[in-house]
């Protein structure tokens, strides 16, 4: 009999779970939000939660102020930090997402493909969002299978920075560490490079395996995916090469093991950095790092320009932010009025004036910001205050190299695909496996992800 | 009261029929008796109840039933986005064809083959020289103890600059020996036992634990021992390590569960937002995995699935650990 009981108990119990997880889910994919009637000229009122933006900077708070004034009596709240996808997940899978987020760009694709995020069309009409001055790159990494699903904001593009000493001492130049010719950057890091007893003192070339071998591959005339998102181009010649290279570079200096035990040692933010120390000849990096080097180093031996084809044409390969309206966001029309006013024009000449002024307080020049908007890229360009050499040589490469962008185009594994890509490229500086073999098994990983997530995009599961 | 009671506690029941043995007065046969019993056990209950209840109810909403519900999404297609998706075991099926699971599970089980025992004898060698330590026992315990409390993401961190193959602190002590240290964060070769060797780091509480346990062991035990002729190994295999067994015991259960499933250093150095490029297979440990598969990929379904895997290993290894243990270990209450 109580054997029974408890049977049944538990029984119930059962049930009672089961009936309470059909209950817990079903709140994500929710289409609240599409009913919102977007009008640039409508007062709007309510909260608007903004996950993934921490707005602590002067390029931030300056735009703010101005969507803040235009959003009227709307109430803005900021949910500290960067955006933890784990965070913008349990708050959708609640019911309680927020009104407005802040994502990388290659994470839109994702995002969409799942129905977590909005299509933003009546957005953009409705606002009057200007998308013909979005970089145009930009705008095709938030744009999935013909519909945009964010605005884009700032534009991260490489350069080539090298050390002027270290170049002249081995009698080359920036041209041979562009890209441009990658006989001659092998070359160079093999004469930049000093190995003692197996540690690198100095670091020749840093070809910066393995986030940039989509760079080195556009470099080459490639692609690591086909332009609709739909084919992985991972064992394609191009790529293969293009990592032999770079891959080689590493092992004339010594190999990719010691020359990241070198890169990790380096004060890499600091005055003790590796080109103010003349222990590192030449790597592309981001832009942002020009700004970091004239602060914290300014009188260290720079070289700039950008990266180049093998043709010898400037290129980058350009990231950045978005906003992106979360499906059942609860003030769709208060969040879409904020990502068209942070990304206006005048939103950007403010947050140029307003760095302009601190970095003159610094005693320090202006060396521009990428904005994502071309008009606005020209409009501050303008306004750069480093006319000395090397540093004004820098704001010019890169903002050369921002009129020569590409990018990956948005597509619904974009987790899966660079997570295939970079695991080929490990195995191949961990010396587990060739580059031919490591792709060829990141080509079909990569394209039975990308099949999947089409397929369940298309509903043809 | 004065009812008459049975061994047992079972009350006898009075018999009108005969007078009261020895002139005593026996209560009335009014039934209130058991009632009263029986209030007092519902009391009982309820107080027992109440205050067990925070833990029930603790252990119902954050364990129990998170179990039911991920065993139930662990039989579907779920992206935390949408709806789930019933498809039955096939997530269970795609697991044995699935090559990265294969060599995260082979990555753990060789990092919890050598960091078990390693942990284990380093822990029993501190403790031992802290028995002996006299009145300095005290600082270095919380010394020892100290580094428990680092954040393992700081220790991650710390793997990295400690382990650097060019400017480590590791590898420069090793030069000082004339020992030409590896490259304990990009060799894949050296990458589990270096960060085998950074585990060793929490070792503070094993060390009090099996402390603790050592300085229980009888000193009667050692004078007969010694009355005996036994010398320092016999003393130690006959005396010290049967008597501390059910802590050594404890202390492998606890860290075989630990290590498999080892995650924040490994996540940190090769995996976390510092190195979100660079990783190596070496360190792809199940759970770090499971964690992508859940919050990288969003199949959440599949990670459901490899939740309950890694739970059915551990339940075995655990198994086979208790019955090795009846053997092994020695309790003193156990006849």
């Amino acid at each position: 009999m109580g054997i029974d009981r408890r049977a049944r108990a538990l029984g119930v119990f059962a049930a009672a779970g089961l009936l309470l997880s059909g209950c817990a889910v079903g709140t994500g994919g929710q289409s609240g939000g599409t009913d919102a009637e977007f009008d640039s000229g409508a007062e709007l009122s309510g909260d608007l939660t903004v996950m993934g933006f921490s707005g602590v900077d002067e390029v931030a708070t300056s735009r703010m102020e101005l969507a803040e004034s235009e959003l009227g009596d709307v109430n803005v709240k900021l949910i500290e930090g960067e955006l933890d996808i784990q965070q913008f997940l349990s708050a959708v899978a609640t019911g309680d997402p927020p009104s407005l987020l802040y994502a990388d760009r290659d994470q839109i694709g994702s995002l969409a493909a799942r129905g977590a995020i909005l299509p933003l069309e009546d957005c953009i009409d409705g606002e009057g969002i200007e998308t013909g001055d979005f970089v145009e790159s930009a705008l095709n990494q938030v744009t999935l299978d013909g519909t945009v699903y964010g605005i884009p904001e700032f534009n991260t593009v490489q350069l080539t920075m090298a050390n002027a000493d270290l170049l002249e001492a081995a009698g080359m130049s920036i041209d041979d560490v562009n890209g441009s010719d990658r006989e001659a950057m092998t070359e160079a890091a093999a004469a930049m490079a000093q190995n003692d007893g197996g540690k690198v003192s100095v670091i020749g070339v840093d070809s910066k395996l393995p986030e940039f071998l989509p760079l080195w591959v556009a470099a080459a005339g490639g692609s690591v995916m086909s332009e609709d998102g739909r084919t992985a181009q991972l064992d394609d010649e191009t790529t293969i090469e293009s990592l032999e290279w770079a891959v080689d570079i590493y092992e004339q200096q010594g190999g990719f093991s010691a020359i990241k035990a070198t890169r990790d040692a380096a004060d890499f933010f600091g005055g003790g950095n590796q080109f103010a120390t003349n222990t590192l000849g030449a790597m592309p990096m981001e832009q942002w790092y020009l700004n970091v080097l004239n602060e914290v180093s300014p009188d260290a031996p720079m070289a700039f320009d950008t990266v180049r084809t093998t043709e010898g044409e400037p290129i980058a390969f350009a990231g950045g932010s978005a906003w992106a309206i979360p499906a059942g966001s609860d003030n769709p029309e208060a969040a879409c009025r904020w990502a068209r006013v942070m990304t206006s024009v005048d939103a950007w000449r403010a947050a140029a004036d307003a760095r302009v002024a601190l970095r003159e307080e610094e005693g320090l020049p202006f060396t521009g910001i990428l904005t994502g908007n071309t008009v606005a890229d020209e409009e501050i360009e303008g306004m750069t205050t480093a006319d000395e050499a090397p540093w004004s040589e820098g704001v010019a490469a890169m903002y050369e190299a921002n009129q020569n962008t590409r990018t990956l185009p948005a597509n619904p594994a974009d987790a899966e695909f660079d997570d295939a890509m970079q695991e080929a490229v490990n195995r191949v500086l961990n010396g587990q496996a060739e580059p031919a073999e490591a792709l060829a098994k990141a080509q079909q990983t990569a394209q039975a992800a990308l099949d999947e997530a089409w397929a369940e995009l298309e509903g043809g599961d | 009261m004065t009812t008459a009671t049975r061994p047992g506690g079972v009350s006898s029941q009075p018999d009108d029929s005969k007078p009261p043995v020895g002139g005593a007065r026996v209560a009335p046969p009014t039934g209130a008796a058991p009632r009263n019993r029986a209030r007092a056990r519902r009391r009982n209950l309820f107080s027992a109840l109440l205050f067990l209840s925070p833990w029930m109810i603790g252990f119902l909403v954050f364990t129990a039933w998170p179990m039911i519900y991920s065993a139930y999404l662990s039989l579907t297609d779920y992206d935390v986005i949408n709806n789930p998706e019933f498809v039955g075991i096939e997530n269970y099926v795609a697991m044995a064809s699935d090559e990265k699971l294969l060599l995260a599970l082979g990555n753990t089980a060789f990092f919890a083959l050598l960091q078990v025992p390693m942990y284990v004898v380093v822990s029993l060698g501190l403790a031992l020289l802290l028995d002996r330590a006299g009145r300095a026992s005290g600082f270095f315990r919380t010394v020892f103890f100290l580094p428990k409390m680092t954040p393992p993401v700081a220790v991650g961190v710390l793997f990295l600059l400690l382990f650097n193959g060019s400017n480590g602190i590791v590898n420069a002590a090793l030069g000082m020996v004339g020992i030409d240290g590896p490259s304990w964060t990009t060799d894949p070769n050296w990458v589990k036992p270096g960060l085998v060797l950074m585990s060793l780091w929490t070792v503070g509480a094993s060390v009090i634990i099996l402390l603790a346990a050592l300085r229980n062991v009888p000193k009667e035990l050692y004078e007969s021992a010694q009355l005996d002729g036994a010398g320092f190994w016999r003393q130690a295999t006959s005396v010290t390590l049967p008597m501390i067994s059910p802590a050594l015991f404890f202390i492998i259960v606890v860290n075989t569960i630990a290590a498999l499933q080892t995650f924040d250093e490994a996540y940190t150095a090769f995996f976390g937002a510092g190195n979100s490029t660079y990783s190596n297979d070496a360190a792809l440990f199940y759970v770090i995995y499971l964690f992508q598969q859940a919050f990288e990929f969003l199949n959440m379904g599949y990670a459901s699935a490899m939740a309950w895997l890694l739970f059915l290993v551990i339940m075995i290894i655990t198994a086979i650990q208790l019955v090795v243990s009846r053997r092994l270990v020695y309790y003193e209450g156990d006849r």
